[in-house]
Formats: C-alpha cells, sequence, structure tokens
C-alpha cells in the first residue's frame, strides 16, 4: 500500500506548462528556402541571356549588327550572316499560323458550342495528346510519310492553282519535291493547333452563360453568337493564344529540321529548301569546329531566344489582361 | 426578311459544318500519326530491341542502351527538378502570393514554359559542356530539369491555390509551425495534382530530342556512366532516322513507336490520377 503511493503520485496531472512552439528559425529556414528556388528559376533567364551573349562574343565582335542582313553562311571562308536562318524561322512560322489559327479556331468553336457534352472530354483530350506527341515524330512522319504525298499530290496542284497569279504565282512554283519550306511550315501548323485550340476553348469558357442565352434569346444563331458575342469578349486573349502558338512555332526544332532540306539561301519560291534558326543550330552546332562558327551559331540561338522571348510575353501580357478584366466584370 | 433568315441559317450551318471540319481535320493527323507510328514501329518491335545494342550501319541489333540511357537521364532529372519545382511553387502560392518577386517569377516561369528547347541545350552547353570539355548524362539531365521545372512551379503553384485556407487556418490554430502546415496540410491534401504535374514533366522530357544534341550526346555501347557521353533515345532516333541504312531506320521507327507510347500513357495516367484527385 505504502509502496504504491509514489506511483500513484506520479500519475497526478502536471499543472500545465507552457509549451514553446516550434523555434521561429525552422519557419524563417524554410520561407528562405523557397524564395531562393523561386529567385533561382527568376534568375534562370537572365543566366541563359548573359550566358550566350558572353559565348557570342567573338561573333558579335568580328559581324556587328551586320551579322542580321547578311545573307552568307560560309564556315570556309568563316563569314556567317543570319538571315537567311531568321527568313525562313519567320516564313515557317507565318505559314503555320496562316493555317493554324483558322483550324484552332474552328476546333475550339467545336468544343465549346457545338460538342455533345458526354464528347467534349474525351475530344478535348485527344486535342491535347496531339501536342503531347514528341516533335520528332512529327519530323520522321513529315520526312517519310508526309513529304513525299505532298510533293506528289499537293504541290503539283497549287502550282496549277496559284503559279499564274500576279504576286502569289512565284511562291507556288518550283520543283514540287516535297520537302522544303512550305511543309515545314505545314508541319508546324499541325504541331501549334493543340497549342492555340486549348488556349482558346479555356477562354471562350469564361464569357458568362448570361451574355450568351440573352443573345440566343433575341434570336441570334449559334455562328451570331460567336461572332458577336464570345469574340469580342475573349477578343484579347485569343490574340494571346495566337502569341503562344508564335512561340511555339518559332522555337520547334526537330520537325523542322527533318523536312525544311536545310539550305542557306532565301527563295522566291515556298517548294524551295530553306533553314530555320533552330534547324541550323541542331543540324550544324556539334560539327562546328571553328569558334567563330560555333559563336555565329550561338548567335543565333541568342536571336531566337530573344523573338521568342518577346513574343511569350506579349502572348503573357494579353492572357493576364483577359484574366484581371474576368474579375471587374460581373 | 424571308431571305435573309434563310442567309443567317445558312451563314449559320455553313460555319458550324467547317468547324466540324477543323476538328475532323486535326484528329485525322493524330489518328494518321499513330497509325503509320504502329504500322512501321511493330515490324521492327521485338524482344531483341530490349536486348541487343545499337548496331554500327547496315546490320540488325536492337536500342537496350538507348533506352537504358533514356531512363537513367529522364530519372535523373526528374529528381533535380521535382524539389526545385516544388518549393519554388510554394513560394508563388504560400508566401510570395501577390509581391514583386513572385509576380516577376511567375511571369518568368510562364515564358519559360514555353521557351524553345533547343536553346535551353545550348545554354547548358555553355555553361557546363565547354567548361568540362566534354558531352556527359549530367549535362543531359540538367538541360532537361531546365525544362521541367516550369512544368513544376506551375502544376504545384495552381493547385496550392486551389486549398481553402480554412485549412490552412484550422492547422494554425492547433499551433502547427508555417512550414509543418505547408508540408503536411496544404501540399498533402493536393498530393495528387502535384504528382500530376510531375508525371506531365515526365512525359514532356521524354520526348524532347533538341536539348539532349548539345548535352548527352550519343553512344553506341551500353554506358552507365553519367559523366560520358551517354545514349538516348531521342538522339538514336534522330540520328537512324536521316541515316541511309534501311536497318538503322526501322530501328528508328521502333525508337519512336516506344517513345510516343511511353508518352502517351504517361499523359493519359496523369489525366487519370489528377480526375481522382479531384474527385476525393
Amino acid at each position: 500500500m505504502s509502496a504504491d503511493l509514489p506511483a500513484r503520485a506520479q500519475r497526478e496531472p502536471k499543472p500545465p506548462t507552457v509549451t514553446k512552439g516550434a523555434p521561429p528559425w525552422q519557419d524563417a529556414l524554410f520561407e528562405k528556402t523557397t524564395l531562393f528556388f523561386a529567385l533561382f528559376v527568376l534568375g534562370l533567364l537572365v543566366a541563359i541571356l548573359v550566358a550566350l551573349f558572353i559565348s557570342a562574343i567573338p561573333a558579335i565582335q568580328k559581324f556587328g549588327f551586320a551579322f542580321f542582313w547578311t545573307d552568307v553562311w560560309n564556315p570556309v571562308t568563316k563569314n556567317f550572316g543570319a538571315l537567311a536562318p531568321i527568313y525562313g524561322t519567320l516564313v515557317t512560322s507565318a505559314i503555320a499560323l496562316l493555317i493554324g489559327v483558322p483550324v484552332s479556331f474552328g476546333i475550339a468553336i467545336f468544343l465549346t458550342e457545338m460538342c455533345p457534352a458526354a464528347l467534349k472530354r474525351p475530344l478535348g483530350t485527344a486535342v491535347e495528346l496531339l501536342a503531347a506527341v514528341p516533335s520528332i515524330i512529327y519530323g520522321m512522319w513529315g520526312l517519310f510519310v508526309f513529304a513525299p504525298l505532298f510533293g506528289d499530290y499537293v504541290q503539283p496542284l497549287l502550282t496549277k492553282v496559284f503559279g499564274n497569279l500576279w504576286i502569289l504565282g512565284p511562291l507556288f512554283q518550283g520543283a514540287p519535291n516535297g520537302i522544303g519550306v512550305l511543309s515545314a511550315g505545314f508541319i508546324l501548323a499541325i504541331m501549334v493547333i493543340p497549342f492555340i485550340a486549348s488556349v482558346m476553348r479555356d477562354v471562350f469558357e469564361i464569357v458568362p452563360p448570361v451574355l450568351k442565352e440573352s443573345a440566343y434569346g433575341i434570336g441570334c444563331t449559334t455562328w451570331e453568337v460567336v461572332r458577336n458575342v464570345v469574340l469580342p469578349y475573349t477578343r484579347v486573349g485569343v490574340i494571346g493564344g495566337i502569341m503562344l502558338g508564335l512561340g511555339r512555332a518559332l522555337g520547334e526544332t526537330m520537325a523542322v529540321t527533318f523536312v525544311i532540306g536545310n539550305a542557306y539561301k532565301i527563295s522566291a519560291s515556298l517548294f524551295a529548301p530553306g533553314n530555320s534558326i533552330a534547324s541550323a543550330l541542331a543540324n550544324e552546332f556539334n560539327e562546328a569546329s571553328d569558334p567563330v562558327h560555333s559563336a555565329a551559331l550561338i548567335m543565333l540561338g541568342l536571336v531566337l531566344f530573344l523573338l521568342t522571348f518577346i513574343v511569350l510575353a506579349c502572348s503573357r501580357l494579353l492572357l493576364a489582361q483577359l484574366a484581371k478584366g474576368e474579375g471587374s466584370k460581373t | 426578311m424571308n431571305n435573309l433568315y434563310r442567309r443567317r441559317l445558312f451563314v449559320n450551318r455553313f460555319n458550324l459544318v467547317a468547324s466540324l471540319g477543323t476538328m475532323a481535320f486535326g484528329m485525322t493527323f493524330l489518328i494518321w500519326i499513330l497509325a503509320i507510328l504502329f504500322y512501321r514501329g511493330f515490324e521492327t518491335l521485338s524482344p531483341s530491341l530490349f536486348t541487343q545494342m545499337t548496331p554500327p550501319p547496315g546490320s540488325a541489333g536492337g536500342l537496350a542502351n538507348a533506352i537504358f540511357g533514356s531512363v537513367v537521364i529522364v530519372g535523373a532529372a526528374t529528381f533535380i527538378s521535382t524539389p526545385i519545382g516544388i518549393l519554388a511553387g510554394i513560394y508563388l502560392a504560400e508566401y510570395g502570393k501577390s509581391g514583386w518577386i513572385a509576380r516577376a517569377t511567375r511571369f518568368i516561369n510562364d515564358i519559360l514554359l514555353s521557351a524553345p528547347s533547343i536553346v535551353i541545350g545550348l545554354f547548358i552547353y555553355t555553361v557546363y559542356v565547354a567548361r568540362v570539355q566534354h558531352f556527359s548524362g549530367w549535362a543531359g539531365s540538367f538541360a532537361l530539369a531546365l525544362i521541367a521545372i516550369p512544368v513544376v512551379v506551375r502544376t504545384t503553384e495552381n493547385m496550392l491555390q486551389l486549398v481553402p485556407s480554412s485549412l490552412r487556418e484550422a492547422a494554425v490554430a492547433l499551433g502547427a509551425p508555417m512550414w509543418k502546415v505547408i508540408l503536411m496540410v496544404t501540399l498533402k491534401a493536393v498530393r495528387g495534382g502535384v504528382i500530376t504535374g510531375i508525371l506531365l514533366a515526365v512525359a514532356r522530357m521524354s520526348g524532347e530530342t533538341a536539348p539532349l544534341l548539345f548535352t548527352a550526346l550519343n553512344n553506341q555501347f551500353w554506358s552507365t556512366d553519367m559523366s560520358k557521353p551517354m545514349a538516348n533515345l531521342p538522339v538514336a532516333i534522330f540520328q537512324f532516322a536521316l541515316s541511309p541504312f534501311q536497318e538503322w531506320q526501322d530501328l528508328a521507327w521502333a525508337g519512336a513507336l516506344l517513345i510516343t507510347l511511353t508518352v502517351l500513357v504517361i499523359n493519359i495516367l496523369a489525366r487519370s490520377v489528377f480526375k481522382q484527385a479531384s474527385v476525393r
């Protein structure tokens, strides 16, 4: 009995002690760690710009601004100018948008306005899977399957229809061998469609149903609702989506490398082989043994990065503007 | 009046049919590409693909070293990019919110998300490969990690923003320090979404060719040393597809089928993980 006593006394509840919280340094450490990695992402962009600029210095010193409007690329004489690849990049991207934008617009309308609810998800996913297919697959398909058919059937047809027109004519003349700027642009179009279409679909879906219903209520057809209500409401977002697609098209490498033909020249015909910045890099960078040659290629990379940076920044600003407007309009 | 009405109906119908046509156009290419891949890829798909090394020109072989290299490079890149991406995402969603650092980071991250991957490869070449004077598996992993980080940051931040603040407040009221609240309550609540982000990043990395060209390069032999040039599937496909040899081209198609199947399966898996997570 008496031996029990100390044990019972031990079991008595202790007076509550004030427990200290976790030491404050833990929280501070965690916050600073996350901040560090956020700054790491922020610094990445600056690092890319600086590193490419430093490596491009030999080319900048040698060629200066003339680099941008010189149309020669001669590793033997070590004379390099970026006009042809820049031209190729811009033209292929322009073709991609010319074909891709209307198609994406149609797909977005189909998915938001026409598609039965049960098919919305699977078809939306299918469009996104088109974006998930690796670009090298587009390249192989383009080179082995698409280009031969394109050269045999589509290009002769284009020459027949457009070849004799006043200004457009020369664009569609030349040997129809399937490889060239036009094929590269067409394959790029298929690759950017999913990106543009899914942005368009997302912005079309934020249109308040009340707006659309009132338009339907006064007797508008589906097309009139799209044309006069949905499109004006989402114009900024649609342009943002197109810019996003453009950013993708400018920097796309593998698919273009396979089908563009890799020739440093600017031709009047879209059937002729050409070169884009990205394909020039993919083809030549590992073979460039001369420092000036590699520096010129890195300079091309820098130009490409700045170009896509500007386009993508515009895209983001436009999309952010739409998101802001969405908050204020109730 | 009747005429106008008929014209409006016609325009409507015409445009809707056109929209249906664009959808069919898009789907045609998806199905066409997949059909060709299966048709050409299955011809060479055999067990020896996974057991034999990439052959010299003009003889048969497999892709074992390239498959292994791809898995190792992508795996290492995932381990590098996941913590960085999640932590940066936590900062954006939980600490930075609308401060200028967070806003700037968000903006830059969105741009890096679509930045040309070949420039990322070029960047790693100039800061790493050119310094150490040789191509290596690690360089490939670093380049891929830089491509994955923005994807993980983006999804982590978006997911964390979905967590209702009452959940955080409840945890804080129980006396948990902020770092525990974030790691054990909010991050746990959106686990499924974050995993989806990581899976999407893995899918994106698996198919990337351009950044590996100047970093991991290629290797014709079995290589497990990541500080040496390393074989990998995308670059092997690139090299084989553009070669004049029939055996190499066949192998390229088989590799292309493997990559595409992997990427599509991961994508569909990621979507179903996300769906499950959001249903719960």
